[in-house]
């Protein structure tokens, strides 16, 4: 870049140009494969998805257009319209708790002269590695009628409250509303820790001698410089409660009736159990146009303060 | 006193905590040496660890197949993942080109893409192709999906190399893949290795695009096979729950060995957006 601009004489730039469009073929070179498997496997499917979201189709027949019968559907229909709220609603469990309970974390692990947890933080992440259908099969159990959750009711003295949570058309929701709060809340600390680290301490040292208590010094030093990383955490954790499929797929299988449906289950189910394509795809566009928006606003928002 | 009781609140909130996230786990692998049989899957200690529970559980659940349908899959993903990233990377990190900007553009929206929105028509692509059973029907998908995030990766390490490293070297006549080769691969080691980690976990743990492409039992990986074999013997939790911890062991002995590289890239990733 800087050779570019000292050298701004004629000749140079007419030589520059040629062989900029010599090295554009080498980076295409370079980006070929990637691209193709990218389009091929992403992109393609993708704009097929949109495709199909305007056709009836039970993937075998012919395809019926439908216009936008699919979305009208997905706006009225009640299975369809449960599965998006459930989403909605999912994104307190998956990124609202979350991002306050590491919060209060981080407020507890920072500032001068206070141990920083590696060791317990590398806990708390743990399950963002672990395979989410064996973080579904593990959690289905500690919610069985013989389970942890009701064994740890009775040890207190609450042997009345124990029931088959994920089988109950109250509390099945709940149930894997906790665990999105178990997987991301160490994702959301590792993101905030992080950050606060790089806080100059002389910040907490002044806030200090100001007579600033511990909370004081996280309102006005820690969270203002948190501001980024809580944009990103909540983007990605919201994201993770709108595209959730595994865990709810293997804990509840969407039920018992629809109450713990989610439209990634429903997809599936639609897609490949009922054959009802369009449908499925119509309610895959708005997933994915839901996930757009969410990160457009969360950007805006991050901007909006900075 | 404040000082002290709030070092007293800061350690017994970051023991609860760790202790919250452990206790399923814990659960899991104390109720896989239990006697067979039982059926519970609370919190109590086996009088002596039936250890044959895991031997069980691997030939009932076929694990020696599902391992290595994992593995394979993970080998054909990881390697040719690590490369396309390296050299889309190379290319939006170091170059200049006609339509860069477009073309990263369309390249990153692909974060914003669930899986849940392409697999429908991946499907009868694939099964039109005639690759569905196959690893392929995986391994495919996958180095695709995974091309938002590892050029982005590789891009941002390679655009923090100095430029006057490889100005220098094209100076002297260097050609890109020397440059690429000799100049910035031996230092973008850590970056990739990193890379591999987390594209490795995601492999592994992959289950929504092997559930649907593969419905053969003889090609199906190690998370699919757990769903299954959770399905059908339902009443032998210990071997349900050394089967469990089977799946998750593989990850789980990366993540020891790597822990910082999984942390790093999962925050650094989504942080330079």
């Amino acid at each position: 870049m800087a050779s570019d601009v000292a050298r701004p004489a004629p000749p140079a730039r007419r030589a520059r140009g040629r062989s900029s469009q010599r090295r554009s073929r080498v980076a295409y070179l370079y980006l070929a494969l990637p691209l193709a498997f990218y389009s091929v496997f992403m992109l393609l499917p993708w704009i097929q998805t949109i495709f199909l979201s305007f056709y009836h189709w039970d993937g075998i027949g012919a395809r019926q257009p439908a216009g936008i019968q699919n979305y009208l559907a997905v706006l009225q229909n009640p299975q369809l319209r449960t599965a998006i709220q459930h989403s909605f609603e999912l994104m307190i469990f998956f990124c609202v708790l979350p991002v306050l309970i590491a919060l209060a974390m981080t407020g507890l692990i920072t500032g001068p002269r206070r141990p920083r947890w590696h060791l317990i933080r590398a806990i708390l992440f743990v399950p963002q590695i672990l395979p989410p259908v064996a973080i579904g099969v593990m959690w289905q159990w500690m919610y069985a009628p013989d389970g942890f959750i009701n064994q740890a009711l009775k040890w207190v003295g609450l042997g009345g409250v124990a029931r088959p949570w994920l089988a109950s058309f109250t509390w099945a929701f709940y149930a894997v509303g906790v665990v999105g709060v178990w997987v991301t809340t160490g994702l959301c600390l590792a993101f905030f820790a992080s950050g606060a680290q790089k806080v100059p301490m002389e910040l907490y040292e002044a806030a200090e001698i100001d007579g600033g208590g511990r909370f004081r010094q996280f309102l006005s030093v820690t969270l203002p410089h948190l501001r980024g990383e809580i944009v990103i955490a909540a983007t990605v954790t919201a994201i993770s409660a709108l595209s959730a499929f595994d865990i709810v797929y293997v804990m509840t299988g969407g039920g018992p009736g629809t109450t713990s449906i989610v439209p990634g289950v429903l997809v599936y189910q639609l897609g490949f159990t009922t054959f009802q394509v369009g449908r499925a795809s119509a309610l895959a566009v708005v997933l994915s146009l839901l996930v757009l928006v969410i990160i457009s606003v969360f950007r805006l928002v991050g901007r909006e303060r900075a | 006193m404040n000082q002290l009781g709030g070092r007293f609140a800061t350690r017994t909130v970051m023991l609860l905590a760790a202790a919250g996230v452990l206790l399923p786990l814990l659960v899991i692998v104390l109720t896989s040496l239990q006697p067979p049989g039982t059926l519970t899957t609370g919190l109590s200690w086996p009088s002596h660890p039936n250890w044959h529970n895991y031997r069980d559980a691997w030939s009932a659940a076929g694990f020696s197949k599902l391992m290595r349908a994992s593995g394979l899959v993970a080998a054909g993903v990881v390697p040719f993942g690590l490369v396309f990233a390296t050299l889309a990377g190379y290319a939006f990190g170091i170059m200049d080109f006609r339509f860069k900007p477009l073309i990263f553009t369309v390249l990153m929206s692909g974060l914003a893409v669930p899986y849940e929105a392409i697999v429908i028509p991946l499907y009868y692509d694939l099964k039109n192709a005639g690759l569905a059973n196959t690893y392929f029907a995986v391994i495919l998908p996958l180095v695709g999906a995974f091309m938002p995030f590892g050029a982005f990766w590789m891009r941002n390490h390679f655009a923090g190399v100095p430029a006057a490293l490889t100005e220098a070297a094209r100076i002297d006549g260097a050609s890109s893949w020397t440059i690429l080769w000799r100049i910035l691969l031996p230092s973008a080691r850590p970056a990739i290795a990193t890379l591999a980690v987390l594209y490795f976990m995601w492999t592994w743990n992959q289950f929504l695009l092997v559930l649907i492409m593969i419905q053969d039992p003889a090609h199906q990986t190690a998370p699919l096979g757990l769903a299954l074999f959770v399905g059908q013997y339902t009443t032998n939790l210990p071997l349900l729950s050394a089967g469990t911890v089977i799946v998750i062991a593989p990850v789980v002995i990366v993540y020891v060995l790597f822990q910082r590289q999984f942390t790093v890239g999962l925050t650094q990733g989504a942080l330079k957006e």
